[in-house]
């Protein structure tokens, strides 16, 4: 596929719909009936984001694949998700701020789409803006408060920072497409969103307590569709009725 | 039902003759079918009947979410997978209302959530069934969620009003979910043969669990008497249960699916199904603890309450960092 706005539109759609299944996977099992409630929204969100996003990427291609077939038929080699949306939920620690660094990029990286020169790109940006910025406000007030709140809350929430941050900076690996759409004045290079994002991630850490850290180190290729073994497992478990009964109608 | 088997003051109710005058304004109130308030004054037994009967409601909605939990994962189109998602959502929502509800009464939410945790309190019966194929998620909503519906709507019109108005918006979103099941099932019913060998799986299993969650008959019952004449409880469960399958029997023709009962047929005398009792043995067995899943499940929320301690704690102590740095500025 050559129109760089399919693999733009595959990113965002992948990265939430990871995301989403990751979090779905709490419902029913947070640590507070409101927290349950809230991280279901937040799936619920991306979710339907997911669906713009990977139904602009079918639109695009024009083979009559479906948003469904994307998700539900693709390889892990086919998914263009960054490697942070598939960390597993070892915690709630971990999925929290996994949620938080999400978080504080997507919503700067929509606020580019936004303002980028492709209608289609702009409208799903627009409507996903705003529920982005509820669920950035959500992460950081969190974070930045069980950083701040016992001593336990403050130790997991800084070793979640640590073992999530080789894998943050997958959400800003230029590919050759990024290049093209950069070009094209459709989309920033996605590197060039990291300083303001870790500039914002610092602000927050300063208000608790927390110390981000500052490695520029991080695991590359998930652009290429290089990614960790846990994807594989996620694929496995969403994909399952549409692999077993191929062509159903649900 | 989602609260099965309430034990109320265990005594016949007194008449009006008998009671105090305390009493019998109470009564007399509930009789002309006045709203009970938070603040009115109220018979210690209407109070204790009530929070058992909201209690093992709200935690019937919490444990409830597990079963279906247990699909999210594996729904089968992102459509889908949204709507089950929002749907086990409301669950967690329709037990917070409950829950806040039922603290209206003095008895808090951590206080009857350890009781769940524990064992000491009940929920209902069919959450401690499994749910094996994707048609279960169908079955659920259309079986469960309708079997629910038929309770909940009476209690709109409960006597005590926190309760009523939680129970008008649980049955705006329950009868969508029922929706929603019962389109699953015709997905399921009309697709390829394997789909429809999951959907009478499905109905085989889980058609007598549905029977049950109205719990055993209980015309003789002193309990549900005195929470008749409360208002508490609207219906007794043989009429629930006989307009349930009336209810279904037709659809699941239209589905082209059999229920698992020989003896279910239309009397014509009666203008109702026949239909057999299901095992109350069984019942009884997996509301003390051995249905095939109540481990499973009591053990999913204790779990989530275990391991979220650190969380709900770090919370707390942030709040009281906060309150004391602004109680440090006035």
């Amino acid at each position: 596929m050559n129109d760089p706005r399919f693999h733009l539109a595959l990113r965002m759609g992948d990265n939430s719909l990871i995301l989403a299944q990751q979090n779905s996977k709490w419902c029913g099992h947070a640590p507070t009936l409101e927290e349950d409630i809230a991280l279901a929204n937040v799936s619920l969100d991306l979710m339907g984001h997911a669906q713009m996003w990977l139904g602009l990427a079918a639109n695009i291609e024009a083979k009559g694949r479906t948003a469904d077939e994307l998700a539900f038929l693709r390889d892990t080699q086919e998914f263009r998700n960054a490697l942070l949306c598939e960390r597993p939920n070892i915690d709630f620690a971990t999925t929290l701020v996994r949620q938080y660094l999400f978080d504080a990029w997507h919503l700067e990286q929509l606020g580019l789409l936004c303002a980028g020169s492709d209608i289609s790109v702009v409208e799903i940006a627009q409507k996903a803006f705003v529920e982005v910025r509820y669920h950035r406000q959500r992460s950081s007030s969190l974070v930045i408060k069980l950083g701040d709140g016992s001593a336990e809350s403050h130790t997991r929430i800084q070793n979640a920072l640590e073992s999530l941050w080789p894998y943050f900076g997958s959400l800003f690996e230029n590919s050759d497409n990024d290049y093209i759409l950069f070009k094209a004045g459709i989309s920033e290079l996605p590197a060039s969103l990291r300083t303001r994002v870790v500039e914002q991630l610092s602000a927050d850490c300063g208000q608790s307590t927390l110390t981000l850290p500052d490695s520029l180190f991080y695991h590359k290729g998930a652009v290429q569709g290089h990614h960790t073994e846990n994807l594989g497992y996620i694929l496995a478990e969403m994909q399952y009725l549409q692999r077993t009964y191929p062509s159903s109608n649900w | 039902m989602y609260a099965q088997q309430v034990e109320s003051t265990g005594s016949q109710p007194k008449s009006l003759n008998k009671m105090n005058p305390k009493e019998r304004a109470f009564q007399e109130r509930i009789d002309r079918g006045e709203r009970i308030e938070p603040k009115d004054w109220m018979p210690e037994g209407y109070r204790k009947t009530l929070v058992r009967q909201m209690g093992q409601h709200a935690h019937s909605e919490i444990v409830g979410q597990l079963p279906e939990g247990n699909w999210i994962g594996r729904a089968p189109t992102l459509e889908r997978k949204a709507i089950l998602l929002a749907k086990v959502q409301d669950e967690a929502g329709h037990g917070l209302y409950l829950y806040s509800a039922a603290e209206t009464l003095g008895k808090s939410r951590d206080d009857m959530t350890k009781e769940l945790l524990s064992g000491r309190a009940k929920y209902s019966s069919i959450f401690n069934y499994p749910t094996l194929n994707w048609a279960d998620m169908g079955a659920v909503g259309w079986l469960v969620d309708g079997a629910a519906i038929m309770n909940q709507v009476p209690l709109q019109r409960t006597s005590y009003g926190p309760y009523a108005r939680a129970m008008v918006r649980i049955c705006k979103e329950e009868s969508f979910h029922q929706r929603q099941g019962f389109d699953i099932m015709m997905k399921m019913s009309f697709g390829s043969k394997e789909q429809k060998a999951m959907a009478q799986d499905s109905l085989n299993r889980f058609w007598y669990p549905s029977l049950m969650m109205f719990g055993p008959s209980d015309s003789e019952s002193v309990h549900s008497a005195q929470s008749m004449a409360w208002k508490i409880k609207i219906n007794f469960n043989d009429e629930l249960r006989q307009k349930f399958v009336n209810q279904t029997a037709p659809q699941a023709k239209y589905l082209g699916l059999k229920i698992p009962d020989e003896n279910l047929k239309w009397n014509k005398k009666t203008e109702q199904y026949d239909f057999s009792e299901p095992d109350w043995k069984e019942f009884f067995e997996v509301i003390s603890g051995n249905g095939p899943c109540n481990i499973e499940r009591l053990a999913a929320r204790n779990k989530a309450w275990d391991d979220g301690e650190w969380f709900r704690e770090g919370l707390m102590a942030n709040a009281s960092k906060q309150s004391k740095a602004m109680n440090a500025k006035d």
